[in-house]
């Protein structure tokens, strides 16, 4: 489960430290502490945990198979992993996945809860069809999208043979390949944007549309100067959100083509879960883990300072 | 503008009747808006009806006949075969117990914590926040390799425990449910206190009752989460009686092209449980999602 509520932070910290201000009475402190402890303990667990075991047996030639981490071998797994073609080449084919996803995953959603804020009947219908794939499990989802991709014989290679186009070979090229997996991550993941956009449009107050209708704003104005622009904060959030989710794909990719063919869509999820558990090199695969983690949290710590930059620039040029 | 927002509910429907005098060429606009709008969104349900209509067709007649949406011979077959060559009745069971206990030990977990952070002032508590908000940025399922080491170290792989723990401390469910204690008036609090209830009542008696929807909010998501998880549950339970839906059905992909109504049928099962909570939760899931972000 990814929590991605990269957006909370800013508000919460700040109130927070007014109220730790004054001196704690000594049974508050305990119960504090009481109640706080059940989750620390899991989260220190099992989420910080797994990230100072993995820095740990990084450093060492640990193997799957056995018990024990194995001999000390320094810096050499990461060197290793630097320097292998395979882990970049898949460290590309999830940004590749990213690169593919990310501007479809962010633009139609907001394209189609705009058209949908326009229609006041059947919302509920809207919402049903777009966001009742984003509850089916994974599997579930390549099944289905497996039989529509069959070769002569399946839905989507026929609709292909209506448009008079011949259908790529869906699971066995490498182009085919990136189709079918983009496709159904569109099918099952749309809803997910759709739903937040919805959210936002509907947090947009009545009374700016009103006025701008009566100063004669078509339809097309009231969305491009209203509804977009208000909405700039939640592109940002579900763009963070869809890289961030995107460069995690490994569900679709490993059940529907098992990073084929020949491993040219193997995800760096799957290279880890192929090194170490596949061919055992544990301490290598806690390298490339390690690796891929910092480059993740680059990622959103990225974002956030662009974020917080943009908005002390914004807060500057009010006061102004 | 995450974890804030949860309070606010029925944002359903705010937007009747966009504008009070309707322009005609607004009107148009919408219609073509709805036009379009429907017509996507029965594209979208296509692959639902398609495995639908798959799984009631004798397989002769879906390789003789592909294309062809109905049948001469709709029949229940497929579903039976299905029951009997996979435990999917087990997958069921596992998937039912993980999710549910993960649901119970993120709600009480997450609200203690949140409680403490918004009413108890006790040392170190500032420290506590910024690490829970760190949390936000971890991204777990990067991690499987070392987790899956402390796990066999701690001889959990292959009990729900592995699945479940993992799952519980949510950071994003902290801030759902501290958004939400907030808005609670410190008055009710503070009078349950001078009438010398302890903390834990105050924390059962007078805010979990009161979190209603922040629990609800926490708890669907929590059970969408941990009922399609993947990954991981596919490290850890190895064995075909102990997997979840998720992990048992991936196993047969390759039956896709082959017996295509009884794989078909199987992710109808497999997509049953959920898609009739989400027919009976619609809103509150969305509202959860459009709040917490989960993703």
């Amino acid at each position: 489960m990814t929590t991605s509520a990269l957006a909370a932070p800013a508000t919460g910290a700040r109130t927070e430290l007014r109220a730790t201000g004054g001196r704690a009475p000594k049974g508050e402190n305990r119960a504090g502490w009481l109640f706080a402890t059940p989750f620390l303990v899991l989260y220190v667990l099992f989420l910080i945990g797994p990230v100072l075991i993995g820095v740990a047996i990084s450093l060492f030639n640990t193997t799957t198979v056995t018990s024990g981490v194995g001999s000390w071998v320094g810096l050499s797994n990461y060197a290793d992993v630097l320097s292998s073609g395979d882990f970049w080449a898949s460290m590309w084919h999830s940004v590749l996945f990213t690169l593919l996803t990310t501007p479809l995953l962010v633009l139609l959603p907001l394209l189609f809860a705009i058209l949908a804020s326009r229609i006041v009947r059947n919302q509920w219908f809207y919402r049903l069809a777009f966001f009742a794939p984003y509850v089916v499990p994974s599997s579930a989802v390549c099944l289905i999208f497996a039989f529509m991709y069959t070769p002569q014989t399946g839905l989507i290679t026929n609709v292909f043979g209506w448009f008079g186009l011949t259908a790529p070979n869906f699971l066995g090229s490498t182009s085919g390949a990136w189709f079918a997996v983009v496709l159904l991550t569109l099918w099952w993941t749309f809803g997910f944007n759709f739903i937040l956009y919805t959210a936002a449009i509907q947090d947009i107050s009545e009374e700016v549309y009103e006025a701008a209708s009566i100063d004669g704003a078509g339809p097309w104005q009231q969305i491009s100067s209203i509804t977009v622009p208000l909405l700039r904060p939640t592109m940002s959030l579900v763009l963070i959100l869809q890289v961030l989710a995107s460069l995690k794909v490994f569900d679709q990719i490993y059940i529907l083509l098992a990073g084929g063919p020949n491993y040219s869509t193997r995800p760096v999820i799957e290279y880890i879960y192929d090194t170490g558990f596949t061919s055992y090199r544990g301490g290598y695969a806690a390298a490339a883990t390690m690796v891929y983690f910092v480059i993740l949290v680059a990622v959103s710590v990225g974002w956030i300072l662009v974020r917080n930059q943009r908005a002390a620039a914004a807060r500057r040029e009010s006061t102004r | 503008m995450t974890a804030t927002a949860v309070p606010a509910t029925g944002t359903g429907r705010r937007r009747s009747g966009r504008s009070g005098r309707p322009v005609e060429a607004g009107k148009a606009f919408n219609r073509l808006a709805a036009t379009c709008l429907t017509l996507f969104a029965l594209i979208w349900l296509v692959p639902f009806l398609w495995a639908l209509i798959t799984s009631l067709r004798p397989d002769n007649e879906i390789s003789a006949h592909p294309m062809r949406p109905w049948s001469n011979n709709w029949n229940l077959d497929a579903y039976r075969s299905a029951w009997e060559s996979s435990p999917i009745g087990w997958w069921y069971v596992n998937s039912f117990i993980i999710s549910t206990l993960a649901v119970v030990f993120t709600v009480v977990v997450c609200s203690m914590a949140a409680f403490a952070l918004v009413h108890l002032g006790f040392r170190g508590k500032s420290a506590v926040f910024a690490l829970i908000l760190a949390g936000l940025m971890l991204p777990t399922e990067a991690l499987v390799l070392p987790q899956f080491m402390e796990f066999r170290a701690l001889h959990l792989l292959g009990t729900y425990w592995a699945i479940v723990l993992p799952a519980v401390a949510l950071p994003v469910a902290v801030f759902v449910f501290h958004a939400f204690i907030k808005g609670i008036p410190v008055a009710l609090i503070e009078a349950a206190r001078l009438d010398g209830a302890s903390w834990w009542r105050v924390y059962s008696v007078v805010v979990m009752p009161l979190c209603r929807p922040a629990i609800s909010a926490v708890a669907i998501l929590t059970f969408i989460t941990s009922w399609n998880a993947f990954l991981w549950p596919l490290l850890v339970l190895t064995h075909v009686k102990t997997q979840t839906i998720p992990v048992g059905l991936s196993g047969l992909i390759g039956g896709a092209a082959i017996q295509y109504a009884e794989t078909m049928a199987s992710s109808v099962l497999g997509i049953l449980p959920l898609l009739a909570v989400f027919l009976l939760l619609q809103r509150q899931i969305a509202q959860g999602v459009a709040n917490t972000g989960i993703k």
